[in-house]
């Protein structure tokens, strides 16, 4: 019983109870009786308890109290680094949080209890709920209550016009508002009662009320096929490269449970440029990445203006744009001369005025190898008397890139991963010269004391792209409009209902004797919104009974 | 690049200024207003219990006095007319003190006021004026003022909450334009896509009307324990005495309940619209970022509320405690996380 239904169900003021119960929601139900025991008697308990509406409150406020800790605790599905940084900070209480989940919050078994016993609880009252309401939209609306007079608002007049005209006035009326109508004949019992409209509205509301829980159901089914079938993948790019989505490609992947390699929709694309704009105080204005890209290895590439909120979609995957930095071109040359290494090195940002930190390796220089550690700065400024260097804003307006050089073995052929962005292993490097950082502008070349030579080419830009496909997406989407839609309906259609009787004088309008209209309605107890239209409804009726009572008499 | 027009940014902060003073005005003239009832409620059952009347310098002089308590300081400045009522008028004649209707017009002319200042904001920056946590909190205080003189003026809430309502806009407000202020300027590339207009609006919307419930929710809080407290012939003390100036409990839960079934509606659209955006800037429609998570708690403890209303056993004062406790979500939501907690939604 989650479903929220604030029409309650109105105490019977005739004592007829269908009738004046305007709520779908089930009546309690009557304890089973005793002696008739089964095997099956507590898991029956257990399964109503468990639908209550009672329990369906307690897990509701219990779901707001899991989700409290992960918005304040680090997480590692959000930010692994940040948990490692709580490990660092607190080493003897973040293990013990870690046994209870709470940097996986969202993803912990107790998380998951709350929510799937909620939806069990949920699903459990919504099949009854959905059968009630099916059978209340086949049901006739109720016959009227004995005395009309007794209902929360009620009328009664007289007119002259024959009473079949002014039930059938009535009912034109009425339909006309779109009330569900049914019309009863007197029967024997009450002879001077000619007949009774009884007329509903507002089915919608429950239907409305209905259809919200069901996309709440649908939007978790959306959510777990992406998290099953979903792949989520990250690369850097640098400007002028190339990427193919193949799942060997990405610098880091997360791939749903059930997500299989070849799901994975191909395509390609190249950088050809990016561009961040700043204001003058450093925050930024705008990304662009220009890229072009294609589906089919062999299909020509089509250009696309890649932006924050405007991510490029290709069948089922959208590639984003996350982060971006600098990756200055560097020339190394070996003591002959050659060129050993020419690329566009990423640096990471440290900070808002993206100053960087970069490595460069230069394995393949003719005799000893060499190493290079660099700090690059998009808006430099040198210290005169400690020469250190700082940024002091993101744009590349007055780039320099520091460096300080290794020679001797860089260990990369022991056979482990190297990290592009750090020298592991120090242990048969020596620095070049003295030592001293160098700080090179764009084309400047440091000449390399014992050979060979550095050159700072130009400083170019690289981007991440985060690429996601999730096949749940479309149900979520769908789910989360019914929900608006359901609510907006269960919340604001009233559900109310009116009666009208028409009495005759026995033996049919006589002079003097005439038709007695009454007419009683049942709105939500305290609804001015009821009273209102049920005073409209009380003026067209009389006024369409009149132009009755005229048309029949010319 | 458009650079914010300085003139028109200034103009905007001079009329929050004067907002927040009218608003004051607004929330003394209701103060005085409760005040008057009050103790005309006490003359009358003055007279009626011991037949002699209170002479008028006397009634006027202690409504001075409980003026100044209900605005929270005796050094309080008063404005003329909440102290001077016409005290010979016999109790219970004039439905609506005169002081009350003051208040009305004040929150009304304040209200234009703060449209202003809004308005001129977003033309100041040329884009829409919730784009920084100073602008969102104006934007919110304005809604909630709104959804208040809308109930007034419908008839739907007595403006006996007025003083209840407006001190806390006032405080907000004041807040917002002193710790929280921000110059005008542009949005960072994250913010800028038309979904601002559609999430952020609604967020603000509903934002006013909850914050606005939460309050009605308090005072229905107050109001029932006091009739509960009369009913024992007990005496009340602060903060359940305020109940004697309330409306009827009844008549403050269904205010309450009133603005919580039309702002859950509009939140879940906002956090919906939220999602598909995220999906559009982030790559994925939930991720739960500590405002995402915010949302998610306020909007069960919201959806707790109305299921609790209609279940027997959490009807009254425990619905009302949820919707308090729901409200204050929505308080952490939007200060603790944006200040305190590092996330997607950490600008400004």
């Amino acid at each position: 019983v989650t479903l929220s239904d604030t029409s309650r169900a109105i105490d019977s003021p005739t004592g007829d109870h269908d009738a004046t119960r305007l709520s779908t929601q089930p009546p309690p139900v009557a304890p089973p009786a005793p002696g008739r025991t089964s095997l099956l008697a507590p898991v029956r308990r257990t399964w109503r308890q468990l639908t209550s509406m009672r329990t369906a409150l307690i897990l509701l406020f219990l779901l707001a109290l899991a989700a409290v800790p992960g918005a304040f605790l680090p997480q590692r599905g959000l930010n692994p680094v940040r948990v490692d940084e709580y490990f660092v900070a607190h080493p003897s209480l973040a293990p013990v949080l870690d046994r209870l989940s709470l940097f996986d919050v969202y993803a912990a078994p107790w998380f998951a209890a709350v929510y799937l016993l909620l939806f069990v609880s949920l699903i459990g009252c919504l099949g009854p709920r959905i059968r009630l309401h099916a059978r209340a939209l086949r049901t006739p609306p109720p016959v009227a209550p004995r005395t009309l007079s007794r209902l929360p608002v009620s009328e009664r007049w007289e007119t002259d016009a024959p009473a079949d005209q002014v039930l059938e006035a009535a009912r034109r009326s009425l339909r006309k508002a779109r009330w569900r109508v049914v019309l009863r004949r007197a029967g024997g019992a009450q002879e001077q009662t000619a007949g009774a409209l009884s007329a509903e509205k507002g089915y919608l509301r429950e239907t409305g009320n209905l259809l919200f829980h069901v996309s709440l159901v649908a939007l978790l089914v959306g959510i777990a096929l992406g998290g099953l079938f979903g792949f989520q993948g990250t690369v850097l790019v640098k400007e002028g490269d190339g990427f193919a989505s193949s799942v060997f490609n990405y610098d880091d992947i997360k791939p749903g449970r059930r997500f299989a390699a070849e799901d994975l929709v191909p395509f390609h694309f190249v950088l050809d440029d990016f561009r961040a704009t700043y204001t003058e105080d450093g925050k930024a204005l705008t990304f662009d990445a220009d890229l072009r890209y294609a589906e089919g290895p062999d299909d020509d590439l089509k250009p696309y203006g890649l932006r924050v909120n405007s991510p490029l979609a290709v069948d089922g995957a959208k590639a984003y744009l996350i982060g971006h930095g600098y990756a200055p071109r560097v020339v190394v040359r070996d003591a002959s001369g050659q060129v050993a290494f020419d690329q566009s090195v990423p640096c990471l940002p440290q900070g808002p005025t993206f100053l960087s930190t970069c490595v460069i390796k230069v394995p393949d220089a003719t005799g000893e190898q060499l190493a290079f550690e660099g700090v690059f700065t998009p808006d430099t400024i040198q210290e005169p008397s400690t020469g250190r260097v700082t940024s002091v804003h993101p744009a590349a307006d007055n780039p320099g890139l520091t460096v300080v050089g290794f020679r001797g073995d860089l260990g990369l052929d022991s056979g482990t991963p190297a990290s592009v962005y750090a020298i592991e292993d120090r242990s048969r490097l020596e620095p070049i010269g003295d030592g001293t950082p160098q700080l090179l502008e764009p084309g400047d070349t440091w000449e390399l004391p014992g050979g060979g030579s550095l050159t700072f080419v130009e400083p170019t830009e690289w981007a991440t792209f985060q690429v996601t496909q999730d096949p749940g997406k479309l149900l979520a989407l769908l789910a989360g409009c019914g929900m608006v839609l359901g609510l907006c309906l269960s919340l604001f259609v009233r559900r109310r209902r009116v009666w009208v009787r028409v009495s005759e004088p026995a033996g049919g309008a006589v002079e003097g004797r005439r038709t007695v209209v009454e007419l009683g309605g049942l709105g939500r107890t305290g609804s001015e919104a009821f009273a209102t239209e049920f005073a409209a409804l009380t003026e067209r009726l009389r006024a369409s009974g009149s132009t009755t009572t005229t048309s029949t008499r010319e | 690049v458009t650079v914010p027009d300085q003139g028109l940014a200034q103009l905007s902060d001079n009329l929050l200024f004067v907002t927040v003073i009218v608003y004051a005005l607004a929330m003394l003239a209701f103060a005085g207003d409760s005040a008057a009832r009050r103790s005309r409620r006490a003359t009358a059952a003055v007279s009626r219990t011991t037949g002699t009347r209170t002479s008028p310098s006397r009634t006027a002089a202690a409504e001075r006095t409980r003026a100044m308590a209900m605005a929270g300081g005796g050094d309080a400045w008063l404005p003329p007319a909440p102290a001077a009522p016409a005290p010979a008028a016999p109790a219970g004649e004039r439905p609506a003190g005169r002081a009350g209707t003051i208040g009305l017009a004040l929150t009304v002319l304040g209200a234009l006021v703060h449209v202003g200042s809004v308005v001129t904001r977003g033309f100041a920056a040329d884009r829409v004026p919730w784009g920084n946590m100073y602008e969102f909190s104006s934007a919110t205080a304005l809604a909630a003022v709104g959804v208040f003189l809308f109930l007034v003026l419908r008839g739907k809430v007595d403006r006996r909450v007025g003083a209840f309502v407006m001190l806390p806009v006032v405080l907000y407000l004041g807040l917002a334009g002193t710790v929280l202020y921000t110059a005008a300027g542009p949005l960072v590339p994250a913010l800028d896509s038309y979904w601002i207009k559609i999430h952020v609006a609604a967020a603000v919307l509903a934002s006013g009307a909850f914050l606005f419930s939460g309050v009605v929710a308090l005072l229905y809080l107050a109001r029932s324990r006091y009739d509960e407290k009369l009913a024992d012939g007990a005496s009340a003390r602060f903060p359940v005495s305020m109940g004697a100036v309330l409306p009827s409990a009844q008549a403050l839960d269904r205010a309450s309940y009133t603005v919580i079934a039309f702002a859950f509606p509009v939140w879940t659209f906002a956090i919906i619209a939220g999602a598909i955006w995220a999906e559009a800037a982030w790559g994925r429609y939930w991720g739960w970022d500590p405002k995402e998570t915010w949302s998610f708690i306020t909007w069960v403890l919201y959806a707790g509320y109305l299921h609790a209303r209609a279940t027997a056993g959490w009807k009254g004062r425990k619905a009302a405690w949820v919707a308090v406790a729901a409200a204050v979500a929505l308080i952490i939501d939007y200060y603790v996380v944006n200040i305190f907690v590092v996330g997607f939604h950490s600008y400004a």
